[in-house]
């Protein structure tokens, strides 16, 4: 325990300068990946982003026996090379043959991941030059980042995240609508070249960080995270970097508290977690949410239809309000049980629609009678006068039988607006009786 | 005055199949063009050829008497509706802005101006209200409208509208050639692809008849005769054929 708050303190002041690189690199990956990754997502180019990824392996080993030291320049461009050669490989095989796109994909993907892995192994096995944290490409390991690193790394960001903003409009159009972008006169083979670059760039300012396996889940997961959170591409590119840097800084973290513990793992399980909250708990596409506002949904409609049912009951005996109705008759009346409807009128009090009076003669609960409130009656009319006008609509007009009519009414009736009642009532003629002979309540007596 | 659109032997092949071949056609100003002919006839591919989206084997195509990248963002473009994603985090005003980008060009941004010229656009084709809606949550044929509110953004005199009817309700297919009407009558031309025999006669002043080849082309009143269609749709003429010359007959009596 001691241990922990140590290594938390130690981590969080950002004193020591190997946290303060590490750090630093994950965030600017973290950012990176969050804006290219966006445009990945959105344009279903996540098993592309992975392929490429992988594809860039054997360039990074190549760039480090092109002077046998771990220079992130030659790596860079040794491994956009690769990149690249792994792409158009991938379209040639494609075009040339009857192979499809993910079986190219997944072929390119596995070779140059298996060539680069033993490029990898034998430069290790030579033991020349100075190649720390060569060996940490797979899995990545943030605290073998250098100050060089962190340059590049830093200017990478920075470029991409520059571009982006002035040509936002050119990567948003080419990303929703490839053809129409062309017929614009965007010159789209130009930026999409721009686009594999940059994405390109990201993947290897990410390497020495998390690892050529977990590359892509860090470019998809911030993105699709954001993406369950906000309906237009600039925020979701704001959150996707957002996300992606507090990844970042906690996956950092967690790997440096049990010290020497592979980084990519770490951010990509903070980032998964992210999503995982995201999709449970989003307010818009969220699955809790969503739940809830279907249960909380179905008690209003069950409450409604009592208060419905109240008014219906009264309607039948006469009109008189005073009409006596007892918990018990309206359990028989509504074809529930007596716990059912009690329970749904202690809602009914509790919210201020109704009233259950105990009657003069016993105490037993269920010859309680059931009393509306004003507000209480106010809303029953208003749902009578929605239901009828409702079907009085689809009798008229979309020439529905009496007899079909109900059912579609009984849903509507708790989900029409004031506004469109208004208009039914103006477009039907302010009609008093409705198809089965009974009265629809005007908009003033609703109020009353 | 010159055609606005004119092409000369436009001859597509895919994969050593030609899916067009040696189409001359001239269109000029002023006029809604159906373009028609039965599925896989080429019609996609046409426009697609004429918006220079797609390599041509031999012969040209002129817009407005020219050639070229320039000659092509003149004119509009609708594709066919299932070509985007529209689960894509874009509102539908976003979609309508995205027709100023071409006359913006390439380092200025959608400004106050282009957003109200967009906020016009969703206006003429009554889709104001629904101006920040993502764009799944809207209707086929509201999403058509969306389309078309893009093209009016363009602000081009010609347009390519690829089955710009499928998939739409009735009320919709209404509104959409009345503002197709409209545009015509301000002088545009609307070259658009349609399958619906019933309706050709009814909604285009020129018609085209395409099945890898013009059949026929011209005032809707001379192509729009049972033989043609029968050369431009083959055996495949059943039902349709029964609608048309039903049609024909309505109006020759
Ligand atoms: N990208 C493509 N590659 C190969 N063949 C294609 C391609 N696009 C269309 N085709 C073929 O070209 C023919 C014409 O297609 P298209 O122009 O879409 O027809 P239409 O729009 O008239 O229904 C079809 O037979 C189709 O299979
Ligand atoms: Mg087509």
């Amino acid at each position: 325990m001691e241990v922990f708050w140590d290594q938390t303190l130690r981590f969080f002041s950002f004193g020591d300068p190997i946290v303060r690189v590490a750090v630093a690199g994950c965030l600017l990956l973290g950012l990176a990946c969050g804006l290219m990754g966006s445009f990945i997502m959105v344009r279903r180019l996540s098993l592309f982003g992975d392929t490429l990824s992988h594809a860039v392996l054997p360039g990074v080993a190549m760039g480090f026996i092109w002077n046998l030291s771990k220079d992130p320049v030659a790596i860079l461009i040794g491994a956009v090379l690769a990149g690249y050669l792994g792409v158009m490989l991938v379209r040639w095989l494609t075009a040339t043959t009857r192979l499809k796109e993910d079986a190219a994909m997944g072929m390119v993907l596995a070779g140059f991941y298996g060539l680069g892995v033993c490029l990898l192994t034998f430069v290790q096995r030579q033991a020349v030059g100075d190649m720390a944290g060569l060996d940490k490409m797979l899995f990545g390991q943030a605290s073998a980042l250098t100050g060089t690193d962190i340059q590049v790394l830093a200017v990478v960001s920075g470029v991409a995240l520059a571009l982006v903003a002035v040509f936002y409009k050119e990567f948003l159009v080419i990303s929703f609508n490839e053809t129409f972008a062309r017929v614009s006169g965007i010159p789209v083979r130009w930026f999409n070249g721009l686009f594999f670059l940059l994405l390109s760039f990201a993947i290897v300012a990410s390497l020495q960080a998390v690892g050529v396996v977990l590359v892509s889940a860090m470019l998809i997961t911030p993105a699709a995270t954001a993406y369950m959170l906000t309906d237009r591409m600039h925020r979701l590119i704001g959150l996707a970097c957002v996300f992606g840097m507090l990844a970042g800084l906690i996956g950092c973290y967690l790997s440096f508290l049990g010290a020497g513990l592979p980084t990519g793992p770490f951010i990509v399980l903070v980032s998964s977690l992210g999503f995982i909250a995201a999709w449970f708990f989003s307010p818009r596409y969220g699955w809790v949410l969503e739940k809830l506002r279907r249960i909380s949904r179905r008690r209003r409609m069950a409450l409604e239809n009592t208060l419905a049912s109240i008014y219906r009951f009264r309607e039948g005996e006469g009109h008189a309000e005073t009409v006596a109705l007892s918990l018990l008759g309206l359990s028989r009346h509504r074809n529930e049980s007596l716990e059912e409807v009690e329970s749904r009128l202690k809602r009914l009090q509790a919210e201020g629609f109704a009233k259950l009076v105990p009657s003069p003669r016993t105490a037993a609960l269920e010859h309680c009678q059931v009393v509306l409130t004003a507000k209480g009656a106010r809303r029953a009319r208003t749902l009578i006068r929605n239901h009828r006008l409702w079907e009085l609509y689809l009798n008229r007009a979309a020439d529905y039988a009496d007899d079909h009519v109900h059912d579609d009414a009984e849903l509507m009736e708790h989900y029409l607006s004031e506004g469109l009642v208004d208009r039914l009532d103006q477009r039907l003629d302010y009609p008093r009786v409705d198809p089965h002979g009974r009265t629809i309540p005007s908009k003033e007596e609703a109020r009353q | 005055m010159k055609p606005v659109l004119e092409t000369h032997d436009l001859t597509v092949i895919y994969s050593r199949k030609p899916v067009l071949y040696g189409v001359d056609l001239t269109v000029h100003a002023g006029s809604i063009v159906g373009l028609l002919g039965p599925n896989g006839a080429g019609k996609s591919t046409f426009i697609k050829a004429c918006m220079g989206l797609i390599p041509l084997e031999s012969g040209w195509v002129e817009l407005f008497g020219q050639r070229g990248r320039k000659a092509i963002r003149r004119a509009g473009y609708v594709p066919q509706r299932e070509s985007v994603d529209w689960d894509f985090p874009v509102n539908a005003l976003d979609v309508v802005l995205m027709g100023r980008y071409g006359k913006l060009g390439l380092f200025r941004r959608p400004g106050k101006a282009d957003r109200e010229m967009a906020m016009d656009c969703l206006r003429m084709v009554n889709m104001e209200a629904y101006a920040d809606r993502q764009i799944a949550a809207l209707s086929g044929g509201q999403q058509q409208r969306i389309f078309l509110a893009r093209a009016l953004a363009q602000e081009t005199d010609l347009y390519f509208l690829d089955e710009p009817f499928v998939g739409v309700d009735a009320a919709t297919e209404a509104a959409i050639i009345t503002i197709l009407r409209k545009m015509r009558d301000q002088g545009k031309t609307l070259i658009v692809v349609h399958h619906d025999l019933t309706t050709a006669a009814q909604y285009f002043d020129q018609l085209v008849l395409l099945n890898m080849r013009v059949i026929a082309s011209g005032p809707t009143q001379e192509v729009f005769t049972e033989e043609n269609l029968h050369r431009a749709y083959g055996g495949r003429l059943t039902l349709l054929t029964q609608a048309a010359s039903e049609r024909i007959q309505q109006r020759s009596s």
